[in-house]
């Protein structure tokens, strides 16, 4: 599903990632993890189409599609979906209307009729109550005045609705207590699927306890510098990241 | 043909159209207005409250009255619902054939002024005049011309049930046309009403662009007497060729309440005063005010809030959405007199520019002689967030959906808290196309 080939991008003048490489096939889930500065949000950046970071050399492809080439919102029409480490807070607007608007984009991308709002509502009413939230979630502006746990579940929920194919969740469990990050990842388990690929990124193994990998990766100074089983994971919270440093040195 | 400019020679022009429509009972308000009129200067880029809004180009049009009036029914805007109040007005003049005044409550009058008698004038003597001719040049211009208008006079204890409209419709045809619509407003003690004022061009000839310029030069008056409650709001669309000044002047009485919100969408250069005083205690004023200008719009709102009495509060939110090459003012006064102890003030105004060719003068201008009061102002100006609009993309919304959402959102503010729903709606609608 998703193809990465020696992808190199920089931030201004400084390079960041230096030749990333990654398989993820439908139905997989794998986690990226790494130090501080490894290039884990540049890397989620990236797929998403954030502008602030130029790619200079390398290939991504998305369903056999040059992701690169399409802009952000045509990379989440086609299913791509980023669950942002710091979710944007937008007064004024409602998560009900901004979900719906953003629902009916894709589904018109897809060739599906839009949702009128009997519909809509009977939808994210059944993914509110599979995410233990409340339904004046709707009603609320999108994640203003959130704490950080309501908003990394609000990022879940929209991910239900929104049915991607491919989820990268970027520093999902940062800033959730214990509670909070058991309820997300059941969120992301429960969305996990043949036909969809996650991709979990992370500075530490406990939300991977919760959300089981099939593979795991070591990105270190903009480069995947070691990858294994979930065991792996295990392995760096015991011997923390310098022997990695180490050997990649 | 004389341009406004030529004060004397511009008043002679215009006693030719003189003398069939107004009301003989405001005939000597109308002279001392005149005499006034001639003494006054225009504002200059040296006048402190016109700093920012040039009125050069507005002096040299030859402006007429307007004579015959010719409007396509077909072609005007969708009027309200038959079963509201709504009085119509053409170029200035009262339209008996487009207004629906036939189901008005009991203890409440309303009509034309220059139709309006003798009890209705006498009735109307602590309205009109309220806004002050003695300083500022276009309400005495207003005053000295003046030929028609509206008038709602609410009874004590009376409640409007539902909104009362004033169509201000303009129809220049292919001459430049002054317009001085006058509105008087009047609530007795403990009386409520909701009042609805709209500018906009009466037909698709000007909007077109091919007709002359226009000038409305509009005053409302309004007095709310003790406890009561007034909504009023005031819809400016007029066409992007006109010029629209304006000013709605305040007196409330004792524990009244009283709300407007200003929506500026239309007109080429546009002055819009908003000049509310306390009469009396434990009254509440709320100022609020949405504006949107893009092209080279020129849009300037001027609000004065008078705490003249003690334990008064005002809350005051402009908003301003700013593109292309449009220019936008703000100037907001609070006076807190000497015995205006308690007195809680609020002023924000908030401006989003879209372009790098939009400009904003804010000027918040409080004057505090009390001390034992609460004024606060803020001033922001910014642009639409990069970061919410890449959010908002993320999920599958494009940029220009996403410009357009946020710019919603910005206005929202304003917009939610109008209470008529069928305006709240419109007026979402004209932003989310912005």
């Amino acid at each position: 599903m998703l193809t990465i080939q020696n992808l190199h991008a920089r931030v201004e003048d400084k390079e960041i990632l230096r030749g990333v490489n990654l398989q993820l096939n439908a139905g997989e889930v794998h986690a990226i993890m790494g130090p501080n500065g490894s290039g884990k949000s540049t890397l989620a950046g990236v797929l998403a189409g954030r502008n602030a970071f130029e790619v200079t050399e390398g290939q991504v492809f998305y369903n056999g599609k040059d992701l690169l080439d399409l802009d952000p919102e045509e990379r989440a029409r086609e299913g791509v979906f980023l669950a942002f480490q710091y979710p944007v807070e937008i007064p004024g607007v409602t998560n009900m209307y901004f979900l719906r608007a953003a629902l009916n984009a894709i589904r018109k991308h897809r060739g599906q009729d839009e949702l009128d709002g009997a519909k809509f509502l009977k939808l994210v009413k059944e993914k509110l109550n599979v995410l233990h939230i409340a339904d004046d979630l709707l009603k609320r502006p999108v994640n203003e005045g959130f704490s950080g746990g309501e908003k990394k579940r609000n990022e879940i929920f929209q991910m239900a609705v929104l049915d991607p194919r491919l989820c990268i969740l970027d520093e999902t469990d940062s800033g959730l207590d214990i509670d909070a990050l058991r309820i997300v990842a059941d969120g992301v388990n429960s969305l996990r699927r043949k036909d969809r690929a996650i991709l979990v990124i992370t500075h530490y193994q406990r939300l991977l306890e919760y959300i089981v990998p099939d593979k795991v990766h070591v990105l270190y100074d903009g480069r995947i510098v070691k990858s294994g089983g979930k065991e792996l994971a295990l392995e760096l919270e015991a011997k923390g990241y310098d022997w990695i440093k180490e050997q990649a040195a | 043909m004389t341009a406004l400019a030529e004060k004397t020679g511009f008043l002679k022009h215009w006693d030719r159209f003189n003398g069939k429509r107004f009301s003989p009972y405001f005939e000597p308000l109308r002279q001392s207005a005149r005499a006034r009129f001639q003494d006054l200067p225009f504002p200059t880029a040296r006048t402190e409250d016109w700093r920012f809004t040039s009125v050069t180009g507005l002096l040299g049009v030859p402006f007429e009255a307007p004579q015959s009036l010719r409007v396509d029914r077909q072609a005007l805007p969708t009027l309200p619902p038959g079963d509201a109040n709504c009085l119509v007005f053409v170029n200035g003049a009262f339209s008996g054939a487009l207004s629906n005044i036939g189901n008005v409550p009991a203890g409440i009058k309303l009509g034309s002024l220059a139709q309006a008698g003798a009890e209705t004038a006498e009735r109307l003597k602590a309205v009109m005049g309220l806004a002050s001719f003695q300083d500022q040049v276009f309400t005495a211009l207003n005053t000295s011309l003046f030929d028609d208008g509206a008038y709602i006079i609410v009874e004590e204890g009376r409640v409007v049930p539902r909104p009362i409209e004033l169509w201000y419709l303009s129809s220049p045809g292919q001459k430049n046309l002054l317009a001085n619509p006058r509105t008087l407003i009047a609530l007795g003690k403990n009386s409520q009403a909701t009042i609805v004022e709209r500018f906009l061009p009466a037909d698709p000839l000007s909007a077109l662009g091919q007709a002359g310029a226009y000038f409305t030069n509009a005053v409302t008056e309004i007095v709310l007497g003790e406890r009561s409650i007034l909504d009023h709001y005031k819809i400016q669309k007029e066409d992007t060729n006109a010029y629209h000044i304006a000013v709605t002047q305040v007196a409330q009485g004792a524990a009244s309440s009283f709300s407007t919100h200003y929506f500026a969408m239309g007109g080429g250069l546009v002055r819009n005063d908003v000049r509310v005083r306390f009469d009396g205690e434990h009254s509440e004023a709320t100022v609020n005010g949405l504006y949107l200008a893009g092209d080279t719009q020129h849009i300037d709102n001027f609000t004065v809030i008078d705490h003249a009495k003690a334990n008064c509060a005002s809350h005051e939110l402009y908003k301003g959405i700013l593109s292309d090459q449009a220019h936008g003012v703000f100037n907001g006064k609070i006076f807190v007199r000497p015995d205006a102890q308690k007195t809680d003030a609020k002023q924000t105004n908030k401006v989003l520019l879209l372009s790098d060719g939009a400009t904003i003068n804010t000027k918040p201008q409080l004057e505090i002689f009390a001390d034992d009061v609460k004024c606060t102002h803020g001033a922001t100006v910014g642009q639409l967030d990069d970061e919410q609009i890449f959010y908002l993309r993320t999920r599958g919304i494009d940029e220009k959906a996403a410009r357009g959402l946020l710019t919603y959102a910005f206005a929202n503010d304003v917009i939610g808290r109008v209470k008529i729903n069928a305006l709240r709606e419109e007026l979402e609608q004209k932003i989310i196309h912005l």
